[in-house]
């Protein structure tokens, strides 16, 4: 049976792929569905769901469209969810592939700085480094990623380190090629299936991240962030509660069709070697 | 012991390097910060240009970059972080004020989330494939795509304002004078929200491992022999399969240490918990940054304490790695 097939007879798979879909789309037709400043006031303030029909989930505080601010939302969040964990990914599998193919001195020094990147908490870290840079999306990018790296950066390591001893790479050093080539050019390909697979659960961390981040007014102040709507909606959770509600409800399902869709793909591929 | 003292050695010569990388690290970002603790002191307090250039030199922060990191790592022997412009107190005072909070938040989260988690792990892989089973492995996914500060709101909104069951916020009832086991009772009632959504988030974590754990477990020929011996079924599941299966658990204890206490500075702003978490935002928000190095600072030995303590617990509940680090 081939891997795409095995994924449709997957009924998770399936569900994770939908929701995902569905969040795409969304992303993508927030500007045609919604154009203009999502932030902008829609209407009178703190209208409750499924009273207007030209605003279907109501108003929030300020009287901007709930509807509106979560598809620009999804936008936000799918785009630093992709961006931060494709950060974490290429960081990881370059740190990696060098600590484990150069060894030694190297080797040592790049793994005792992954491990102190590992003992700070990395939300801590992801604070302390918007804090001092200054809230815009690509500084919330860097901060998520400043995070994640490390986990990749040790399963590329431990993969390259079974490669390392395999015959084409000793061809490879015959035949006079640079080290870094070799390491760049025949290992770090190969290292890669049990690094990628281990994204999904890196994207779904990055938007949880993201939504505390802006939860905590660390997000990008120029764009509707579903943890900034959370944060908006607790002023009012006593009377409006739906406003913290729904954008929550938005990310459970972002997160969860990411990791579903994630392990489906894996698991039909079978690239899923030595992970849990 | 001895077997245990070797391992403490090693990873203390081990973790100091890790500080060290740390400390520098994190010092040369809060350096590039714009603005320094006299700016933060001056919005505070106001003064004039002369009061700026006299506080500037008390603190020694005309001194020159290397000067200063080398003071700071200087004063860190002595266990001194400074002084907190906020607080206008020592930053270690401040710290270890709120440090029994958060330790109390997370030794409970972890508690819940350990507990039951591998709870409902053994009972999901007792039975693989199991309707039971299928729906805990779901449900507990279902609860790791859920942020953990939104379901502090949810339980917010259902326990303390609709039900009025539970306190909304704080760790304790202010100026009640409550001693003893009245206050106990007090702080369990105000935490039992904030470690509910701290814990249920990790709980899927220990359930997911638990059952995939004992699947691997359930394949061993001892299984098989424990079966053929005639054992009874629960005796199979919790004595052998479960058995095993828990050691990885162990040490997923303490490699998620790290990222709970980065997920109580959440949790701690949305149910106003006086703890590190809490403190680190306050740190954020005055641009306090001497207070933020000596929280993370902190935070990181704490997660190198938590890890070496697992580590001899590991060694105890399995007698192999003793017998492979002692050769090493």
């Amino acid at each position: 049976m081939s891997p795409l097939r095995r994924f449709l007879r997957t009924p998770e798979a399936v569900t994770g792929a939908m929701l995902l879909a569905a969040l795409i789309a969304m992303a993508l037709s927030a500007s045609l569905l919604f154009p203009g400043d999502p932030q902008a006031i829609a209407g009178p303030a703190l209208l409750p769901p499924f009273q207007d029909w030209s605003l279907p989930l109501g108003t929030d505080r300020l009287g901007r469209d709930v509807l509106a601010e979560l598809f620009h939302g999804a936008r936000t969040s799918l785009a630093v969810g992709l961006a931060a964990a494709a950060a974490a990914l290429v960081v990881g599998a370059v740190v990696g592939t060098l600590a484990g193919f150069a060894g030694g001195l190297v080797d040592e020094v790049l793994m005792r700085i992954t491990d102190a990147f590992q003992t700070v908490p990395s939300f801590l870290l992801a604070l302390a480094f918007v804090s001092v840079v200054g809230p815009s999306l690509g500084v919330v990018v860097i901060a998520i990623a400043l995070g994640t790296w490390t986990g990749p950066a040790r399963v590329a390591r431990a993969e390259v380190l079974s490669i390392r001893e395999r015959d084409y790479v000793a061809g490879a050093r015959v035949i006079g090629m640079h080290p870094l080539a070799i390491a760049f050019r025949e290992v770090l390909p190969n290292a890669l299936p049990p690094v990628l697979a281990m994204s999904s659960v890196i994207v779904a961390a990055a938007i949880l991240t993201e939504a505390a981040l802006s939860f905590l007014g660390l997000g990008d102040p120029n764009r509707v962030t579903w943890g900034g709507m959370i944060a908006e909606g607790r002023a009012v959770l006593r009377t409006a509660p739906f406003l913290s509600i729904v954008p929550g409800i938005a990310l459970v399902l972002t997160v969860l069709g990411v990791y579903l869709a994630g392990e489906g793909i894996v698991e039909t591929t079978a690239v899923r070697r030595g992970l849990s | 012991m001895t077997r245990a003292l070797t391992l403490i050695r090693r990873r203390l010569v081990g973790s100091i390097f890790v500080l060290l990388i740390v400390v520098v690290g994190t010092f040369l970002l809060l350096e590039a910060a714009p603005g320094d603790a006299v700016d933060a002191y001056i919005v505070s307090t106001g003064g004039d240009a002369g009061m700026i250039e006299l506080l500037r030199h008390r603190w020694g922060l005309d001194q020159s970059e290397l000067t200063r990191l080398a003071n700071y790592l200087w004063a860190l022997l002595h266990l001194d972080l400074g002084q907190s412009v906020t607080f206008s107190r020592p930053i270690r005072d401040v710290i270890l004020e709120r440090l029994p909070n958060t330790l109390l938040l997370m030794v409970s989260a972890t508690a819940l989330s350990f507990g039951l988690g591998s709870a409902l792990g053994i009972y999901a892989g007792a039975r693989p494939g199991s309707f039971r089973d299928r729906f805990l492995s779901i449900g507990s996914l279902a609860l790791y795509a859920v942020p953990g500060f939104w379901l502090g709101l949810v339980l917010i909104i259902v326990f303390a304002v609709d039900l009025r069951w539970l306190p909304i916020g704080g760790i304790e009832t202010l100026a009640s004078d409550k001693t003893g086991l009245d206050r106990a009772a007090d702080i369990a009632v105000h935490l039992a929200l904030p470690v509910s959504a701290l814990g249920f988030i990790y709980l899927a974590l220990y359930l997911r491992m638990m059952r995939a754990g004992m699947a691997e477990v359930w394949r061993q020929d001892f299984v098989l022999a424990a079966r053929a011996k005639g054992l009874s079924r629960r005796r199979i599941v919790l004595a052998h399969v479960a058995r095993n299966a828990l050691l990885p658990l162990v040490t997923m204890l303490g490699l998620q240490s790290a990222q709970m206490l980065g997920g109580s500075v959440v949790i701690e702003s949305v149910f106003s918990v006086p703890g590190l978490g809490r403190l680190a935002q306050e740190a954020v928000a005055s641009r306090d940054t001497p207070l933020l190095l000596g929280i993370i600072l902190t935070s990181a030995v704490l997660v190198i304490v938590i890890n070496l303590l697992v580590d001899i617990a590991y060694a105890f509940l399995d007698p192999r790695v003793g017998a492979s680090e002692a050769g090493a």
